[in-house]
């Protein structure tokens, strides 16, 4: 498995160098959302507005933070089960969306459409907000203040930690690396 | 007849729940260290080793060891003889929750109707289940459970004629289905036995004991040990990326049922298994 240093938002082409079981470093800035902001941001696009943010090769990470302490940029920031965004997903990648965190598997349907759109799923360790928070450098909201933890913010991120799990040519590393330990 | 204060009780759960957030226990810690030793997929020591990493800087850093700061649960035991004076004690350990969350930067992740879901803004109501007993002490276990591995718990009424095997296979597939989302390594607590609403609860209770303790009756004790090691051998490993550590511990408890139904309740705590407790 290869290791990798990503800018994000993500530059053109460089998803296609992702492979499933990759470990990657990301470095730049990222949307976060969960399942309030993306039912909400759904629902603009069926009513034909437009969304707060321009998702184009952009990430998003599926996170509700804990509230910052005085002084501390964010408090504890994990991600969250990724399969709640599922129904949104597709939509969301149709906008141009290239990169998400969170943890647990993803339905078919968003692996095919991670596929299709040439985007990427990571997964982060889930249950470690203390630790990854420490790669959170600046945090701003920018949409949905009303949603609490489930706001969208706009963070900058260093050198944060996370495993390719579905890449653009379908793979899925749960699958693969689950099956060379199983016993039963 | 012993006397305790609504003030006393609202300072001890404020506490208890920041403590829950930041201070893994001992026994997990223990659990992830075991496990380091005998988990057989290099990533999967990996994972361990961050996740022994981050409890350690939820500890010294005051910040909570996940974002997710859970439902607060509590398990009381009130003895019958103990008097809860100022106010009553469900209001009190509310009023605990909504001080200690609020000091100490937990997140609030309750909200107020399952339909409509406004947060209620500082994570209560909380879910108590409090239980009558002899003697004159208060006696508060505190849960802050995650929503993650709650999703992926299951209950099924089986009959009888699914027997044990039955049992085993439904354990075998609650921790297959969850893989990655519930937060593996694991910490699996079953119900076996009483009626729909009972088996959860004991399925719940079973949670609240330490890591790597077995149960007292011998028969119970087989059985718990015997689907740790199943279970690890379904290859899901930490946080799903395959290795030989799934679950941390899995903890049974039993009760009698009726004659036609044989319940099991599975219920999925993720490895920041927080619990916390204080004797009045």
């Amino acid at each position: 498995m290869a290791q990798h240093n990503i800018r994000v938002p993500f530059e053109e082409g460089v998803e296609l160098e992702l492979h499933a079981g990759d470990q990657v470093f990301l470095t730049g800035t990222i949307f976060t959302a969960r399942d309030a902001a993306h039912k909400r941001m759904v629902e603009q696009l069926e009513k034909g507005e437009a969304l707060p943010v321009d998702l184009t090769n952009q990430t998003i990470y599926y996170v509700g933070p804990t509230p910052a302490k005085p002084g501390a940029v964010i408090g504890s920031a994990g991600p969250t089960t990724s399969s709640r965004m599922d129904k949104y997903t597709p939509r969301l990648l149709q906008e141009g969306l290239k990169g998400m965190i969170g943890k647990g598997y993803r339905s078919q349907e968003v692996i095919d459409s991670i596929a299709q759109n040439n985007a990427v799923y990571f997964a982060a360790i889930g249950g470690s907000g203390a630790l990854l928070s420490q790669k959170i450098k600046s945090s701003e909201l920018i949409a949905y203040e009303d949603l609490g933890t489930e706001a969208i913010r706009k963070i900058e991120i260093e050198d944060f930690p996370c495993i390719v799990v579905n890449d653009h040519k379908g793979g899925d590393w749960y699958k693969e690396s689950q099956a060379k330990f199983k016993q039963t | 007849m012993k006397q305790i204060t609504y003030e006393t009780i609202v300072g001890e759960v404020a506490r208890i729940c920041q403590e829950a957030n930041y201070d893994l226990g001992q026994d997990v810690i223990q659990a992830f260290e075991n496990s380091v030793k005998t988990e057989t997929s290099e990533a999967g020591k990996s994972i361990l080793n961050q996740l022994i990493e981050n409890a350690n800087i939820a500890t010294t850093n005051r910040v909570p060891m996940c974002q997710d700061t859970g439902v607060s649960v509590f398990i009381v035991k009130l003895g019958q003889d103990c008097h809860i004076t100022g106010g009553s004690l469900h209001d009190a350990i509310n009023e605990g929750v909504r001080s200690g969350y609020e000091e100490g930067y937990l997140r609030y992740s309750i909200v107020d109707d399952p339909i409509h879901r406004k947060n209620t803004g500082d994570n209560t109501p909380s879910v108590i289940h409090i239980e009558l007993v002899e003697g004159d002490e208060l006696e508060i276990q505190m849960s802050a459970k995650g929503g993650g591995a709650e999703n992926m718990s299951a209950l099924k009424m089986l009959t009888p004629s699914d027997g044990l095997e039955g049992v085993k296979e439904f354990i075998l597939n609650t921790v297959r289905e969850a893989g990655p989302n519930a937060c593996p390594p694991l910490v699996v607590g079953v119900g076996i036995g009483g009626n729909f609403e009972s088996c959860a609860y004991l399925a719940k209770k079973s949670l609240f004991r330490p890591v790597g303790e077995r149960h007292e009756k011998p028969d119970i004790a087989a059985l718990e040990e015997e689907m740790i090691t199943k279970v690890n051998k379904l290859g899901i490993g930490p946080q799903g990326m395959g290795g030989s550590t799934t679950a941390l511990d899995i903890k049974i408890e039993t009760a009698p049922c009726h004659i036609a139904a044989l319940p099991v309740a599975v219920n999925l705590n993720c490895h920041a298994s927080r619990h916390k407790h204080v004797r009045l």
